[in-house]
Parts: C-alpha cells; structure tokens; sequence
C-alpha cells in the first residue's frame, strides 16, 4: 500500500478518538458549561466499556459479539454520562466553579479508568492481560466488500462502525445546533442565559441535557480507543493527553462540530507526522508532537485579534447562572 | 397566600437562598461533616473493591502517610510542594484570571533548574548554583506566566484555554530535552542529577533533608498573605477581579495589573519548580508537576485564599494519597487508587461550599383552609 494512504488512514485514525470528545464538548459548551472533565469522562467511557465487555465474555462460554458491543457501548455511555452528571449536579445545581469541578473530574476520571484498567484482571481471579477479542472484532469489522477497492477503500471504507457514528454524529449535531429549534434554545442558553430564561426556555433543563449527553458522546470517544484502535486491551495512561486535544479541537473548529471533522483528521495527522517524516532525529520527532497544541493557540489568538462574532465561544461560557443573582 | 389573580402559583418543593452571612462555626461544621461524608464514601468504595475491614484500611492510610520519619517527611514535603503551587495561584485567581498553566510553569521552572544542575553543576560553588537555580527557575517560570498575559490583557484571548495549552508545550519541551540528557543512554529517563556530588541539592538545615523546602514554602505564604492583604499592589489586584470596569474608573492601569500579577504567580510556581526538582527529585520527567498543578488550582479556589485554610485543604489531600498508595500497594491494587480517593474527596469538599453560601428550604405544609 502507498505510503500516503496508510498515512491518511492512521491519521484518521488517531482523530476520531478526539472527534467524539470535542462534538461532546461542543455541545456542553454550547450551553454555557466550560467542562473541563473531558480528559476524564473518556477514560471513564473507555474503561466501562471495556469492563462490560469483559465481564460479558467471562460470563459465557459461547459470547456472542453483538451482544458485547451492545453491552459496552452502553456501559461506556452511561458510565461517561455519569461522570458528566456529578460536574452537571456540582456546577448547575450547587454553583460551583465550573473549571474547578473539571478539573477535579479529570483527576477522578483518569484515576478511574488506570484504576479499574490496572486491577480488572486482578479482580477476575488473575488472568493476566485482559482482551475482550470476540467484541472487539466485530468492533474492528471493516465494511465487507467496498475496503478491498484499492486506494479508496482503505481510506473512505476500512474502519469500525464507531468511526463512521463519530462522523454522522458530529454533521448532525451541526444541523441541530444551525437548524432545528431546540438547538437554537441551545444557543441563547449559552450565549445568555437571562434572556433565554426570560424567553422561557428551560436554562436549568438545557444545561443538564447538554452536558450529560455531551459527556456520553464524549465517552464513546474513550470506547472507540480502546476498542477499535486498541483491540480490546487497556494500557495505563495509554489514552494520553488526547481528551486535552479534544478540548483544543473545540477552539480549532470554532465550536463547529461539522468542522471539527476534517480538524480531528488534521490533528491526528499531527499527531502520527513525526512517524512519516523520513530522517527526522528523535529529538526533532519530539518537538514535532507540539504542534497540535502550537496550532491551538495559534488559532485561539487568530480568532481574538480577528474578533470576529460568529467566531467567539459562547458569551457565558465558565459564567455560572442564577436567577435570582441577576 | 401564594395565588396571582384566580390562578394558584405551585410554590417549589426546595427553595435555594443566598445567605447573607453564616457563623464561622456553622460553615467549618458543613466542611468538616462533608470530609467525614467523603471518608464514609471512600471506606465503602474501598471495602466494594478489597473486601477488607474498612478500620483497617484507614489504619493503613494513616501508617503510609504518617506510619515512620520518612514516610511523614515524603508527606510534609509533599504537602508544602501543593501549598506552594497553591499560593502561587493565589493572585492570579484573586484577579480572576484563570490560570490553569501551572503545572507548565512548575515544569519549566524545574527545567531550568535541572538544566543548571546539569551543565554547570561541577563549575560553582553549591551556594552560588543553588541561587542561580532559584532566579533562573523563577524566571522560565515568568516567562511561561507572561506569554498569556500578554495576550490576555491586550487582546482578551481566553486564557483558560491557553494556559491550558501552554502545560502541554513544556511537556513536549521536557521530552525533547530528555533526549539529549538521558542517563543511562536509551532509558528515556534522566535519572539522578549529580548523584554523587550532589551539586545544585539542596543542604540538610535543621537536620532534615526537606528544611530549606519548609522554611521557603513557608516564607512563601507568609509573603503572599501579606502582599495580597496590605500593599498596594495587592490591593490592584482585588479591585481588578471584582469588577475591571470599577478597576478603569479608579484609574488603575488594568493590563499592567494582569501581566504583572502573572508573572508574580509563574514566577512562583517556576521556582516551586526548582524546589522540586533541586529539593526533592533531584531529576526531571514529564511528571515532574505529577498534575499537582491542577490539583493545586482546586486547593487555592476552595480555600478562598485563605492560607490557613491552603494548608488544611493540602495536608488532607497529601495525606489521603501518601496512604493509599501505601495501602494500594500492600493489597497489590493499583496506586491510581489515590486519584481516585482524591476525586471523591474533592467533589465532597466542592459541593458543600453550596451549603455554606445557600439555605435551602423544603416548601412548607400549607395549614388550614383559605
């Protein structure tokens, strides 16, 4: 296979890991929550998933593999949703402050997921390295047929179905948010919240919608690592600083799902760029894995000194809101 | 009653209220009953995972923080290295400025100083290398505090974010330097700096290894309380975080207050870099900071600046994690048990910062006929 091909599709990837998290954190954000609990939300997705999945395939002799991915696909969502309901109930019911709470999510999530990752097999009665294979190959399963076409297969039809999920949930999370009514309340929501109260449309319901569903997408992101570009297996810390990626996506697509697509491709581009530069030394390899963060802050200053509206993050984002406080 | 014209209002089950004031007394009561409610919750976390008696495992937490003289000396010592960060947070969120790049200013400042003990460790005396370390440290530190000031204060780039990015460009600078600094070659690591002629460590004062760490740390605290309480600089800064527009109209020079505030707080946690790179560590990783420095954001917030408080809110949390990593050890779990304890202990303290601030009140049973 050409080099550029494997290159676009390892490129793709290592984005959509960072896909789910930052249409997750759109949508949060796009309801005036800052969740910094992200980072920590996928571990909790990707380890309960995980854990479902091997828990099942202990269980039976004979696991069937659509039954696994049902079971995990659950459990990652739900567990990540969780996770997003503690920093929902935390900053929107109790007030507290929203980078706090996220940040305390992220050490709990990332502890959660090392944790019950590095112990799992222990607690099953030892048996070593844990592997859920029978879930994850159907996790893995390329599209039958359409892959085999050279050059266009292995880069448009050669991945899991999460993949292909990342993508459609990211376009439609777009037209929810540019076209359909509730998103619109969404917005104003995020944008400003007294308003959109007065215009009584629920802030408190909207906030918690949005962020715990976010946080479930957000989830499925850690899901797909483990799963798809794993193969069913967790390593500590093997996830990395990618949830902190996918909140630098949110700012790189301009708080655009749709357009987060093609940027969580170009960040795993970045990300895997170093492996395909011929004769690059390894300290040069290293300086290369900054670029998706150098990139970030590039655009965060592009987009402040452009200062253009329909670039900004949402207006009350990070502010808490209480009514009788106006 | 509660009707407008014929229609009848529902009054809500739970009414939330801000309260105009509450006895000190009261608020430490709620904190410490949700410290009690987060221990109840984690022994019962603990005992769902280990089976153990859940005595027994605070019994291990207290022996693996406090259990022999080194184990405590690694739990002070850890305890001041959060305070210290804490502090350093301290004028920066007083001014609302959401710093959350500290753990990259600690890196960068241990950068420096590791890189110091490095090339010019044989070359000085101790002494002359040790204070060549604190400025430089202090200094990589302001830098990396300076970088989104500046482009806070004149463009008003969300600085949550890139603070946030700026950790991650130390971590990738630290790998690089790694490469060139390994020891022994291939291991990735750095290993000990000057292992044997311990150049650019800290000397034993007062007898133990980590005195020169109290007595800065210390010196630290001290020195923020008082510039954040009686000078006019400190002043500034509280006027700016109340309300920019007020901070303009008292003619205060709002973007001089920012930058110059930022570099007070990297140049901190660039030197709580050093102290523990140079004063504990003695090498340098990636996980030099050990997310201390987000850690640390929460401690500096939940103690409302109060350093007394800083202290209390560190010596839980070390103390929580030095013990479980002794007891995940010696029940062979896996010792991200402590951020896992340290998670739950944080939500609790977090959410009953709610009780202290708001009364809540169930909606009263209507007696009687109107």
């Amino acid at each position: 296979m050409d080099i550029i091909t494997v290159f676009i599709q390892k490129a793709i990837g290592q984005g959509i890991g960072i896909l789910f998290g930052a249409s997750g954190e759109i949508i949060t954000e796009k309801s005036g929550n800052l969740n910094l609990g992200i980072p920590g939300i996928m571990y909790m997705g990707g380890i309960a998933g995980l854990m479902g999945a091997f828990f099942y395939e202990n269980a039976t002799d004979n696991p069937i593999p659509m039954l696994g991915v049902i079971i995990s696909l659950l459990a990652a969502f739900l567990c990540a949703a969780f996770g997003a309901l503690i920093y929902s109930i935390l900053t929107i019911t109790f007030r507290a402050n929203q980078n706090v709470v996220g940040l305390a999510l992220t050490t709990f999530g990332v502890g959660f997921g090392n944790f019950f990752g590095g112990s799992i097999s222990k607690m099953a009665g030892g048996v070593g390295q844990i592997s859920v294979s029978t879930t994850a190959s159907l996790y893995q399963k390329q599209i039958p047929g359409l892959s085999k076409i050279p050059v266009i297969g292995p880069i448009l039809f050669s991945y899991g179905f999460l993949t292909y999920t990342a993508v459609i949930i990211a376009i439609y999370l777009t037209f929810y948010l540019r076209k359909t009514r509730s998103g619109l309340n969404l917005r104003s929501v995020g944008e400003n919240p007294a308003t959109a109260d007065a215009a009584g449309i629920g802030v408190t319901k909207y906030k918690y919608l949005a962020t715990v569903l976010g946080g479930g997408i957000a989830g499925l992101g850690g899901l797909y690592f483990v799963m798809e570009y794993l193969g069913g297996t967790w390593t500590n810390n093997g996830f990395g600083d990618r949830g902190w990626l996918a909140i630098a996506l949110v700012i790189f697509a301009l708080w655009d799902p749709s357009k987060a697509i093609f940027g969580s491709f170009l960040f795993g581009a970045f990300f895997i760029l170093y492996i395909y530069i011929p004769g690059l030394s390894r300290s040069a390899q290293e300086l290369f894995k900054m670029v998706p963060y150098l990139v970030t802050i590039l655009v965060l200053i592009l987009t402040s000194l452009r200062n253009k509206r329909e670039n900004q993050p949402p207006a009350s984002l990070g502010e808490p809101y209480f009514r009788e406080e106006r | 009653m509660s009707t407008v014209g014929q229609k009848e209002v529902k009054e809500p089950l739970i009414r939330m209220m801000k309260r105009d004031s509450i006895p000190a007394r009261t608020a430490w009561l709620i904190r410490i009953a949700a410290v009690i409610l987060a221990l109840i919750v984690c022994a019962f976390a603990i005992v769902a995972i280990t089976k153990l008696d859940p005595f027994q495992v605070y019994v291990g937490i207290i022996d693996g923080a406090i259990g022999n003289s080194r184990r405590t000396w690694v739990t002070i010592r850890d305890i001041l290295v959060l305070l210290g960060i804490a502090i350093a947070l301290t004028p920066a969120f007083k001014m609302k400025f959401w710093n959350i790049g500290a753990e990259g200013q600690v890196l960068m400042g241990g950068l420096a100083s590791a890189a110091l003990m490095i090339y010019v460790g044989d070359k000085v005396p101790n002494w002359l290398l040790l204070i060549t370390i604190f400025v430089a440290s202090t200094v990589a530190g302001m830098v990396w505090g300076l970088i989104p000031a500046f482009f806070k204060s004149y463009f008003n780039t969300n600085e949550t974010l890139f603070t946030l990015m700026m950790n991650y460009v130390a971590m990738q600078i630290i790998t690089y330097c790694i490469v060139f600094w390994e020891s022994p070659a291939g291991s990735n690591t750095v290993g000990v700096i000057n292992a044997a002629k311990r150049a650019g460590w800290f000397p034993q004062i007062l007898g133990s290894t980590y005195g020169l760490n109290v007595i800065m740390v210390l010196l630290l605290t001290v020195g923020m309380f008082l510039y954040l309480k009686y000078t006019k600089q400190g002043y500034e800064i509280s006027v700016v975080g109340d309300s920019q527009n007020t901070a303009r109209y008292a003619a205060i020079n709002v973007k001089k207050v920012i930058i110059r505030t930022m570099v007070i707080s990297g140049g901190i946690c660039g030197l709580m870099g050093s102290i523990i790179v140079s004063g504990a560590s003695h090498t340098i990783s990636t996980s030099t900071a050990g997310g201390r420095g987000f850690t640390a954001i929460i401690v500096a917030w939940m103690s409302k600046f109060n350093p007394f408080a800083m202290i209390l809110v560190s010596a839980l949390l070390v103390f929580m994690q030095e013990g479980s990593i002794q007891i995940a050890s010696q029940y062979g779990l896996n010792e991200n048990a402590s951020e896992l304890i340290t998670g739950i202990i944080l939500f609790f303290l977090i959410g009953c910062e709610f009780f202290v601030n708001y009364k809540v009140e169930f909606r009263k049973k209507q007696k009687g006929v109107i």
